[in-house]
């Protein structure tokens, strides 16, 4: 029996680790291909601790062109929409769980619909609307554009956080005197942090990671944001593979530093509610 | 839109289902409904295999849970852009590992081959991709629907003497069914809206071998600056999406017995 089991658990650590392995390889490999210089990078065989490590990559990658200028607008893009999306959903979510009024389903479920339409289908009217709005190259537009399009996911996961409040604090307090703002800044609000940091943290992702909305509002060099500038990189550095990697690496940071120090709110988030990440 | 010659400057005449017409006698919008069809049928089933394997193993009384969940994901967090690079560059045809494993120490192949300059290889690659980033998240929900499952049942089902395998197919599977149904209902959308890993990696290319419906959308719209018909093809998508999810879901969920 001891033995079997000693078997057992052998084998499913074997399993595991080579998942671990598959997973992580191709990022292990990115970081040593960050590391080489030129000379090393297509060398063969492909050694996964480099030869003569040196950060040239990075200093280079850091200082070439613009790349601290889109650095600062990913950042100023996703720290505003995390902030308008925060706010409004969660005034959204708050009126939707404890309010009743006419066209309240019909309005709640047109929101959640919303949800299953991928973003490239509606972008050709959204195009437009922006230009028309001469919102075409600027931050405030992908600001609008990222927060209309994170709104619905979130009122949808903040509402069922409130829903489970219990009523009778509202109660108590509205016996109090405390008026609908003051419940749902000052008693709503504070017992959803949990929630809330959910949001914020899936909020920056989807801001800081969006490709496809970025690519097609912004033609000006100077408004780029990270992923953008990423990808031309790549198609200007096309065989510098030290240097794509370390402006990846440089690119990506926030968001693996973000996960590993919340990811039980990672896995809460997309476990209540099926966020995609 | 999708009914008008749409001009961004100037004024857009009315076509009627002029580019609906256009969309079914497309050659390079067939070809790309069939790759978006592959990649669907292949890393949906892929994702969800690895992820309810993970997914169980995980479930296991061991130690490390949180370490080797944490990597698991690790993919599904990192952007596409970045993805993408990674397995361009890990199947390059100059030194690429997957092409070094292949040929200098499995020897499967004889030379170095251009994985991304054949349309089918191409494919092949960028699904491979798709399963790889999607498994985590498919893994985590698994992960949950399987706490849930209360150990009573699968002890008394033991006593009865039942087998590993029939405890999985009699108690996980069926008490796992809305679970199933939900991460299948939402990576079939996910697979549906396939276009970064293809615009970066291949571009479409060559010749619009690898083109699946999103990137030729875009590339009408954007490139060729044909709204109208880039609309109808938006239209046709969201129609397809809309009634291949309905149909899942109502062939799929049959209310759960116990």
């Amino acid at each position: 029996m001891l033995r079997s089991r000693f078997l057992k658990n052998t084998i499913l650590y074997v399993i595991l680790l080579s998942g671990v392995i598959i997973t992580i390889i191709p990022f292990l490999y990115m970081l040593s291909t960050s590391l080489k210089d030129q000379v090393y990078v297509f060398e063969i065989p492909p050694k996964f601790i480099p030869e003569e490590p040196t950060i040239q990559n990075y200093i280079v990658a850091w200082g070439a062109g613009n790349f601290r200028l889109y650095f600062l607008n990913s950042l100023i893009v996703a720290i505003s929409t995390v902030v308008l999306v925060v706010l409004f959903s969660s005034m959204l979510a708050f009126v939707f769980a404890r309010y009743r009024f006419p066209g309240k389903n019909i309005l709640f479920y047109s929101l959640i619909m919303t949800l299953m339409i991928p973003v490239i289908v509606y972008i050709i009217p959204e195009f437009i609307l922006i230009k028309k709005l001469y919102l075409l190259n600027s931050l405030i537009g992908l600001i609008l554009i990222y927060t209309s399009s994170q709104l619905a996911m979130y009122t949808f996961l903040l509402k069922g956080f409130f829903a489970e409040i219990p009523k009778e604090l509202e109660d108590a307090a509205k016996l109090d005197g405390c008026n609908m703002v003051r419940v749902y800044w000052q008693i709503m609000l504070p017992l959803a942090k949990p929630a809330l940091a959910t949001v914020c943290i899936f909020s920056f992702l989807n801001s800081w990671d969006e490709f496809v909305v970025a690519l097609t509002m912004i033609n000006d060099v100077n408004k780029r944001t990270l992923p953008i500038a990423l990808a031309m990189f790549q198609g200007q550095y096309f065989t510098k593979w030290g240097l794509v990697f370390a402006a990846s690496i440089i690119a990506i940071m926030p968001v693996i530093a973000v996960f590993i120090i919340f990811q039980r709110h990672f896995v809460r988030g997309i476990t209540t509610s099926g966020l995609k990440g | 839109m999708s009914f008008y010659d749409w001009k961004i400057i100037g004024s857009s005449t009315f076509v009627g289902f002029r580019n609906y017409i256009n969309a079914f006698n497309d050659p390079i919008l067939n070809i790309s409904w069939r790759n978006t069809i592959i990649y669907s049928i292949a890393t949906v089933p892929g994702q969800m295999i690895f992820a309810i394997t993970a997914a169980i193993l995980l479930n296991q009384k061991i130690k490390g849970r949180i370490f080797f969940r944490t990597l698991y994901f690790l993919p599904v967090v990192t952007s596409w852009i970045v993805v993408s690079f990674i397995f361009i560059f890990l199947f390059n045809s100059q030194a690429g590992l997957i092409n070094y494993i292949l040929k200098d120490i499995l020897h499967i192949t004889r030379q170095y081959y251009a994985w991304l300059s054949n349309g089918k290889s191409a494919l092949f690659v960028i699904a491979l991709l798709g399963i790889w980033k999607g498994i985590g998240w498919s893994m985590v929900i698994f992960l949950a629907g399987l706490q849930s499952i209360p150990e009573e049942l699968y002890e008394a089902a033991r006593i009865d003497g039942a087998s590993q395998a029939r405890l999985f197919w009699k108690i996980t599977i069926p008490l796992m069914r809305s679970t199933l149904v939900y991460v299948l209902v939402m990576l079939v959308i996910g697979s549906f809206q396939v276009f970064i890993s293809v615009y970066i990696m291949t571009g479409g290319g060559p010749m619009h071998q690898t083109e699946v419906v999103l990137t030729w959308l875009y590339t009408n719209a954007f490139s060729y600056l044909r709204f109208g018909y880039g609309s109808a093809i938006a239209v046709i998508m969201t129609t397809f999406i809309f009634i291949i999810t309905i149909m899942q879901i109502k062939l799929l969920s049959k209310p759960v017995e116990y």
